[in-house]
């Protein structure tokens, strides 16, 4: 029994780490997204945001949406010259980090009549988001 | 084995639908009840698609208007701007059907402040501006199918989605990045 299996037992071993090898290169590298870290990864989120949010936000410009530099901490809809939808402009938030995470899953849900529809699903991604928001410091002072 | 099975997850989930619809209905309307229609909203979330356009158009033509696009792509650009159009054109015509007033276009000088254009100086610069907007632009469109209620919209956002995602690719491979290996690309 144990001859004859033996050696069918080794084909399949070294096929799998054949396999094993191939596959290597991706699993030695776990995706980002898989390892959320509480803190967030600020450099993947630049990506991120720039992928998910440069169409209509900027740090230091008011597009679509207003302009995103120093957003951790600050009270929403506060930029004097961006028209806000009164829906956010009474919703006397403040963009605490756990707040951004809530509006990120779905602004509608959280502040219905918002004019922003944009979320982003996976948590992790929404966690490296708001760290690089953090991140981002607000500008000097104008001369 | 496996019908009883069935069943009780169906089971499950019929619960769980009806208790988040008895929360939503307490908290909020939103896309909880997407088949709801809200003709306001779907207006706002497409007023702000429409001025992704403006902002694109107004791109390309800051882009045209630089001297740095060589003279054999001027047509491919000019034909991207085009896209833009009739994005915008469709656009304004489905929001006035739902009742409101497309967004106006900023001036192009706007544009150019908001999109720093003076810090542009060659074509790569053109060519990185251009691929954050479209990038941008086609996730903002999958990210507008979901909470826009009308699903007769739905289609239009998914054909703009893959225009921009078409013309994004042009500037990837323009600017030699590397097209991710995971999918989905978008969304
Ligand atoms: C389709 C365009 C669009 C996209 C894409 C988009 N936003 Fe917005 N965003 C808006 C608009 C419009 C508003 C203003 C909402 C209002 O007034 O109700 C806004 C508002 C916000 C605010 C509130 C800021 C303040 O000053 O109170 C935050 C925070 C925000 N967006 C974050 C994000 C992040 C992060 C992303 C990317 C994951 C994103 N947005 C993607 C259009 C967009």
């Amino acid at each position: 029994m144990v001859r004859l299996l033996s050696p069918l037992h080794h084909v399949v071993v070294a096929a799998l780490l054949l396999a094993a090898c191939y596959a290597q290169p991706a699993h030695a590298q776990p995706a980002p997204a898989a390892s959320p870290k509480a803190a967030g990864d600020p450099v993947r989120g630049e990506k991120l945001y720039e992928a998910r949010c440069g169409g209509c936000h900027s740090l230091d410009a008011n597009r679509i949406g207003p302009k995103h530099r120093g957003v951790v901490g600050r009270p929403a809809a506060s930029i004097p010259d961006f028209m806000y939808s009164s829906a956010l402009k009474k919703s006397k938030l403040v963009w605490t980090p756990a707040n951004l995470d809530r509006w990120l899953m779905g602004p509608s849900r959280f502040v219905p009549g918002t004019r922003m529809a944009a979320f982003v699903s996976v948590p992790a991604d929404r966690t490296d988001i708001i760290a690089y928001l953090a991140s981002t410091t607000p500008p000097p002072p104008k001369k | 084995m496996t019908e009883p099975n069935r069943r009780g997850l169906l089971t499950g989930m019929a619960l769980t639908t009806a208790g988040l619809t008895a929360l939503a209905g307490v908290a909020t309307p939103a896309f909880a009840k997407k088949a709801k229609s809200n003709p306001a909203q779907d207006a706002n979330l497409l007023n702000a698609a429409i001025a992704l356009e403006h902002e694109g158009i107004g791109a390309y033509t800051i882009a045209l208007g630089s001297g740095l696009i060589p003279p054999a792509a001027v047509g491919l650009v000019t034909s991207f701007q085009g896209h833009h159009k009739q994005h915008r054109d469709e656009l304004a015509a489905a929001i006035r059907r739902l009742g409101a007033t497309p967004a106006e276009s900023k001036t192009i000088e706007q544009y150019a402040v908001d999109l720093n254009a003076g810090a542009i100086t060659g074509l790569a610069d053109i060519q990185r501006l251009a691929l954050r907007l479209e990038r941008g632009a086609a996730n903002a469109y999958l990210g507008l199918i979901g909470p826009i209620a009308n699903s007769d919209l739905h289609l239009m956002l998914a054909r703009f989605a893959a225009d921009e995602a078409t013309h994004a690719t042009v500037f990837i491979l323009d600017l030699k990045e590397m097209i991710p290996t995971q999918a989905p690309l978008y969304g």
